[in-house]
């Protein structure tokens, strides 16, 4: 099938398996996928700058399917949510301004991939390490007959005691997120969503490999809402960068909506599937992903050949 | 965390593939009639009103979204109503 805006000519079951497969991704981790759409439009013959365009236009289709359905598990933080987005955007914008400064400075593609492996080895060695240790903990916890400390959506982890420790920087305005649970600071919340937003800038994707786990280990807030809540803010960014992208002629909507038929079925799979999942569980399940990142990365320093 | 039971492991597979063909009858239609008539109008409107179609675009996404959500969750529902019946 022939796509006239990108002049791509691309099997469209092709595209609906892609985005099929990055859609389970993005309903059971929170992710959009970008470390796998770019690269699978890639090879196919795509432009790199409308695969990236078009893969966020897809990410905010994704998204919104993803998101309904945690909404309606209960696994959203609206309010959360709409906070984050200011960050993130404000965040993506000094992304992307400094790839600019390392594009003039002539080392942006060394630079980009050394800081994308070093975030992508520290995440996972981080996430097998805590979500190993919080296992651990609850197998001793069940030998030892003694019951789980939470109970529903509520989150075990090995890293709580950080958490609270970093909760106890009170900087006003202090907000209070029910749904959560948490009562924080604002700046930490802006803190958390404007490094993501930067990473998401500078690396590009929705940089929910980086995002997710924060709002996890930093902001405190249980994995399923994380998951949830960040599909939601993700709908926010997304659609701010697929404007961007789009009017500078990097978007072939066609092709977003195609993916986004195998994408909306997907995600609402994804999704489902949370709620069978603890969230050590979930988030040891979250740590190939961004091994798998660190891999293409390495990959293309190695050969040369840009994936 | 509850562990599925067989039951629901099934159920969940049910709906899955009830939700495929669904969403394959939803992807010809749409290969057919939706890319066919909008294609050429917004491969013009990506070349004359780019704004415009930065806008066009991320409405067709979300109201496709919207629209697959809800025939989705609606064909659950009946289906659900339709076994308990």
């Amino acid at each position: 099938m022939f796509f006239p805006i990108s002049h791509t000519q691309i099997n469209p079951i092709y595209l609906v398996v892609i985005g099929f497969l990055i859609g389970v991704l993005g309903g059971f981790f929170g992710v959009g996928g970008s470390f796998i759409a770019g690269p699978a439009l890639r090879a196919v013959g795509m432009d790199w700058n409308f695969a990236v365009g078009t893969d966020l236009a897809h990410i905010v289709g994704k998204s919104v399917v993803a998101a309904k359905r945690h909404r309606a598990l209960g696994n959203v933080d609206l309010r959360l949510g709409l906070i984050m987005a200011i960050g993130t955007i404000a965040g993506a914008e000094v992304g992307a301004q400094l790839i600019q400064v390392f594009k003039r400075a002539g080392n942006v593609n060394f630079v980009v991939s050394a800081v994308s492996i070093v975030l992508y080895l520290g995440i996972s060695i981080f996430m097998i390490c805590e979500s190993w240790k919080t296992l651990a903990a609850a197998k001793r916890r069940k030998r030892a007959g003694k019951s789980s400390p939470s109970h529903g959506k509520a989150d075990e982890s090995a890293f709580t005691h950080m958490t609270e420790a970093i909760h106890r920087w009170r900087i006003p305005p202090m907000i209070t997120l029910p749904v959560s649970g948490v009562t924080i600071s604002l700046w930490l919340i802006m803190f958390v969503a404007f490094i993501g937003g930067l990473f998401s800038g500078f690396l590009g994707g929705g940089a929910g490999y980086i995002r997710m786990p924060s709002m996890v280990y930093i902001l405190g807030v249980p994995t399923h809402l994380a998951v949830g809540t960040d599909l939601f803010e993700i709908i926010i960014s997304a659609s701010y960068g697929t404007f961007t992208h789009a009017i500078k002629g990097n978007v072939d909507i066609l092709i977003a909506l195609v993916m986004h038929t195998g994408a909306a079925i997907g995600a609402q799979l994804g999704a489902i599937s949370t709620q069978y999942f603890a969230g050590p569980k979930i988030r040891l399940a979250f740590v190939p992903l961004p091994l798998i990142g660190a891999a293409i990365v390495i990959y293309t320093l190695l050969t040369g050949h840009k994936l | 965390m509850a562990r599925p039971g067989k039951k629901q492991v099934r159920q969940t597979l049910q709906a899955f593939v009830v939700e495929l063909i669904v969403y394959s009858l939803f992807v010809i239609i749409y290969f057919f009639a939706v890319l066919h008539f909008l294609g050429q109008w917004l491969v013009q409107l990506e070349i004359q009103h780019i704004r415009t179609y930065a806008v066009v675009a991320i409405l067709l996404i979300i109201g496709q979204a919207v629209m697959l959500e809800a025939v989705t969750t609606g064909l659950m529902r009946f289906l659900r109503r339709g076994r308990s019946e």
